[in-house]
């Protein structure tokens, strides 16, 4: 076994350094003179606001949800899969979501190694195609981290390896393609300004197929599944809406009145995300909790994503309102219906995403028009994304799934469960 | 000698306290606890999901008195414990067979 | 089941006005005109998001760390319901009360309401767009607000606290950025507050204040222990209110330029300057430095630099840290003997560090536009004190009158034996640790 890893390992340094000897130098000199300086910072600043939002901003809001036996289990996740996305991008992925569109369906394999991905300004922007580069790396790294929610407290580490670099690959490149590098839905005229689709119905709907496919959690329903740290969940929240401002904001792609508008209704629209889901909880079982003003927060804030740089102020606060309450009654109906998706990725990031979607083709007014200013084509595009989204990853997540279980199998075992991920999968505790 | 435990709501342990070194109590020792008793627990809502706790915190006092002080005791505690709704707790006496000081080995009465 | 009726009622009213609004107008001008500049736009986009982080999770934490473990949900609850609540009412009504055109010196006008007009061309004066400008300053009203949670904090009713929220970003603070930013009287005369030094911590010290007399002392104040539950977290939060506040302060240049770098440049000596200011003092009349300490004479420092951040030269900034340090631990410490529980020290860092900073300003001042005492303007220091002074009274007698008119409508404490459970689980229905 430490001995196959080993043969592995120096296989892909050979391999990885036959394929940096050729490569020479990029565009040194010269770049075509149309590289904005604020417009560079501002991306730089918004990739490193979307790595804040996913380590540790997303780590630690996971991982204040989970029984404290798998709290580093949980943080493991989101860190690994950072790590091996990262990776796995630039190497191919970038390459198949932003190379030159073959058919339609993905992009080839020019940028492979991110060759050619160099200084020189990113064609109809003012910033580097490097820039470009690792500000969408930070948007595949997060998606992935974001389905780990469902399966948490129970999935297999080498499986979960394994189902990140195939979904990034088979899932998210060609998803991004479809939407933001020429693909079908681009061309189509579809709205996703950061990533409501891409991103969160994505997330979201494999995170319903990880949770039907590996099953409940040992106890579920049965033992008390309470969170183990809710103020570290609080500080994840507090992370997440800081770095959203870079992931829609920053998806203008320069420091622009977009970028302002993105701001604003990011802002707006996870404000009363966050007073409508806990409106809703206060209505319903008779008391506001901390843990719904942080979920209603992140649901408007999925919410708002793909209509961000589209609408203004008021249909944002709109757009937040709905996404709170709506975001609350599916988690409701999870807990009816009864499959376990442990954090909630499906209630808070698909019904959020694919509302977002929608809500895109009603309000968008800048830019582009809605349904509501006087465009109902658009609604019908953006009903195709949503739905197109939604077919192809259940599909996709279900096939990868059974492939990974087949090689390596996705759950631990039901006594390393009992005794924690922590201890089980990493011999580490998190508290002594 | 009498060992009297009182499982008390946490809440009125400062007047308890009060109360009984009013009547000359020297000394106790108190401990969180949890239990239930005929007090329903409370109920924990997480993003929907409600929980029933049953195990609601409380406070354990134990001390140790002479015999004389029984009735005593058990007034003082009572009447300050005491809030006239359900889950107010309860006193268990005991007897004690010895007390030792670690200090000096003394044992008896005297030590309490 | 009455806060149910409550709650309905409110939303009721809400609906009607946004459904109102949504369709009274949505005029936005397509495209910016051309005076954006892309540095100074996303410079005011991070600054933006970086006073987010002060608040969330920043002052969350900070604050959390300091309560008892049964209140620590309760205390982040103030500070999130607070940006949330105080963003939808600032783009609804409180930008356009603050920056509207002036009307007689005291408040704005309407002509932002709905936050019609405000859209994506340069808003005057800077190169960033307006709803960049708009978004800085909403992140301003959020944290001021959330800033005073920490006096009421252990005790105070939720629901109480969010009316008091959108009722207190009306009339006090709206009014009061108005008067000092917004073309009111105060600016008029020449007072200095490059970042808040009176809008933001005066305003919200003295109202922290005035909310601790009128709410009371928790139960069992100075009988029982009531010492931080944990204190890394306070740590945490200070530091990330340390980092956040160069956005609030450089911020505040609107642009990045050098105004901006010199703002930066103090808030870091400042800050430095005020933990070493604030250990001292405690070394010698405590015997021992620590780490509560320095996260607290981090935070005067940073209070009292801001109205000052961009007038000042590095070395007037290590004066004014080391005053902050030493004046707020010297006010932390007399609390105890006037006997009013401000829980966590707003009023002793807040309110004493910004009235510092205010008056500083006036002495210090040497770039940036503004000339103060010991550069030859005496008169500014008059000007300052009259700030300071215009801000304290109205903020003092403002949020009394609107606690006791909320104390009669709902009352403002949770009773004794929700206190003593722990407003987490009183008030919340949830524990912060299992």
């Amino acid at each position: 076994m430490k001995h196959s890893t080993f043969s592995f390992m120096w296989l892909v340094v050979v391999i990885l350094s036959l394929w940096c000897g050729p490569v020479t130098g990029w565009a040194q000199d010269g770049t075509p003179g149309a590289i904005d300086t604020g417009d560079t910072a501002w991306v730089l600043v918004s990739s490193a606001f979307v790595l804040c939002m996913t380590l540790p901003g997303l780590a630690l809001f996971y991982g204040g949800l989970v029984r404290s036996k798998n709290v580093l289990g949980t943080l493991m996740h989101t860190a690994i899969i950072l790590c091996m996305i990262s990776i796995v991008w630039v190497l191919l992925g970038y390459s198949l979501a932003f190379g030159p569109d073959v058919g339609g369906i993905i992009g080839s394999l020019e940028f492979l190694g991110s060759l050619g991905v160099g200084q020189d300004a990113y064609p109809g922007t003012g910033i580097p195609h490097l820039a470009f580069m690792v500000f969408q790396l930070m948007f595949a790294a997060i998606t992935v981290a974001l389905i780990t929610g469902s399966f948490a407290e129970r999935m297999k580490f080498t499986a979960l390896l394994l189902f990140a670099v195939l979904w990034s690959v088979l899932i998210y490149s060609p998803l991004a393609h479809w939407v933001w590098g020429g693909g079908w839905l681009a061309e189509m005229g579809a709205l996703d300004f950061a990533g409501g689709a891409v991103v969160h119905i994505s997330s979201g709907f494999a995170a319903l197929v990880c949770a039907l496919v590996l099953g409940q959690r040992k106890g579920y329903g049965v033992e008390s599944m309470v969170p183990h740290n809710l103020p570290m969940t609080v500080l994840g929240t507090g992370l997440l809406w800081f770095g959203w401002f870079g992931f829609n904001a920053g998806s203008a792609l320069g420091a622009n009145g977009g970028a302002a508008a993105a701001f604003v209704a990011t802002h707006i629209a996870a404000c009363a995300g966050g007073i409508s889901w806990m409106g809703a909880e206060w209505l319903r079982t008779g008391k506001p909790t901390m843990l719904g003003v942080a979920s209603g927060i992140i649901a408007g804030l999925a919410t708002i994503t793909p209509g961000a740089g589209f609408v203004t102020p008021l249909p944002a606060l709109v757009i937040g309102l709905v996404a709170g309450a709506l975001c609350y009654a599916a988690v409701i109906l999870k807990i009816r219906l009864g499959y376990d998706d442990s954090l909630d990725v499906v209630a808070i990031h698909g019904v959020g995403g694919f509302t977002g979607i929608l809500a895109t083709g009603l309000f968008a007014s800048i830019g582009a028009q809605g349904l509501l200013y006087g465009n109902p084509g658009q609604f019908v595009i953006q009903f195709v994304l949503a739905v197109s989204t939604v077919v192809f990853v259940v599909v996709g997540t279900f096939v990868i799934l059974k492939v990974v279980d087949l090689l390596v199998g996705l759950r631990v075992s039901s006594e390393d469960e009992e005794t924690g991920l922590d201890l089980s999968q990493h011999s580490e505790r998190a508290y002594t | 000698m009498k060992l009297v435990k009182a499982i008390i709501k946490p809440f009125k342990l400062d007047e308890v306290k009060e109360a009984l070194t009013e009547i000359g109590i020297q000394g106790m020792t108190v401990t969180e606890v949890k239990g239930f008793g005929r007090q329903k627990g409370h109920k924990e809502t997480y993003r929907g999901t409600e929980y029933q706790i049953d195990f609601v915190p409380k406070v354990k006092l134990e001390l140790a008195i002479a015999d004389s002080m029984e009735e005593k005791v058990i007034e003082t505690l009572g009447k300050a414990a005491k809030t006239g709704s359900i889950g107010d707790g309860k006193i268990f006496i005991s007897d004690l067979s010895t007390v030792v000081r670690i200090r000096t080995g003394e044992t008896g009465e005297g030590v309490l | 089941m009455e806060n149910r009726k409550i709650l309905l009622k409110y939303l009721r009213i809400l609906g009607s006005v946004l459904l109102l609004s949504f369709f009274a107008g949505s005029a936005f001008a397509d495209e910016a005109g051309p005076a954006i500049s892309a540095g100074d736009t996303g410079w005011l986009l991070t600054s933006s998001a970086l006073v987010l982080a002060m608040i969330i999770p920043g002052l969350a934490l900070f604050y959390g760390g300091m309560v008892r473990d049964k209140n620590v949900l309760s205390t982040m609850m103030y500070s999130f319901i607070s940006i949330c609540v105080v963003s939808v009412v600032w783009v609804l009504w409180g930008y356009t009360l603050a920056f509207g055109t002036d009307v007689g010196g005291i408040v704005g006008n309407f002509e932002f309401m709905w936050s019609n007009g405000v859209g994506p061309e340069a808003f005057p004066g800077t190169a960033i767009p307006h709803l960049a400008f708009m978004v800085f300053q909403l992140m301003f009203a959020g944290i001021t607000v959330a800033l005073i949670s920490g006096a009421i904090a252990e005790r105070m009713k939720f629901m109480a606290y969010v009316l008091f929220a959108v009722l207190w970003v009306t009339l006090i603070y709206a009014p009061l950025a108005h008067w000092v930013w917004g073309g009111g009287w105060l600016g008029e005369l020449g007072a200095l507050d490059f970042a808040g030094g009176t809008v933001v911590h005066i305003s919200s010290g003295v109202a922290a204040l005035a909310a601790a007399l009128v709410l009371g002392k928790r139960h069992g104040y100075r009988a029982e222990k009531m010492v931080p539950h944990n204190l890394p977290f306070t740590v945490v939060g200070a530091a990330l209110l340390w980092v956040g506040w160069f956005g609030f302060n450089a911020g505040s240049a609107l642009a990045a330029d050098g105004i901006a770098a010199g703002a930066f440049v103090a808030t870091q000596v400042s800050t430095s300057a005020g933990v070493l200011g604030w250990l001292v003092m405690e070394w010698m009349y405590s015997g021992k430095p620590t780490a509560l300490g320095g996260a607290s004479g981090a935070i005067a420092g940073l209070v009292a630099i801001t109205p000052a951040a961009g007038f000042v030269g590095p070395i007037s900034s290590i004066v004014i840290g080391v005053g902050a340090g030493v004046l707020c631990y010297l006010a932390v410490v007399w609390k105890s003997k006037f006997g009013y529980d401000d829980a966590l020290d707003v009023l002793g860092i807040h309110g004493i560090g910004g009235t510092w900073g205010a008056i500083a300003t006036g002495l210090f001042a040497s770039v940036g536009g503004g000339t103060g005492l010991f550069f030859g303007n005496p008169g500014q220091v008059f000007i300052q004190a009259v700030g300071v002074g215009a801000t304290w009274v109205f903020s003092f007698v403002g949020t009394f009158i609107i606690l006791k008119v909320l104390d009669m409508v709902m009352g403002l404490r949770v009773e004794k034996k929700e206190e003593i459970i722990g407003l987490d689980l009183s008030e919340h229905n949830e524990r912060a640790y299992t």
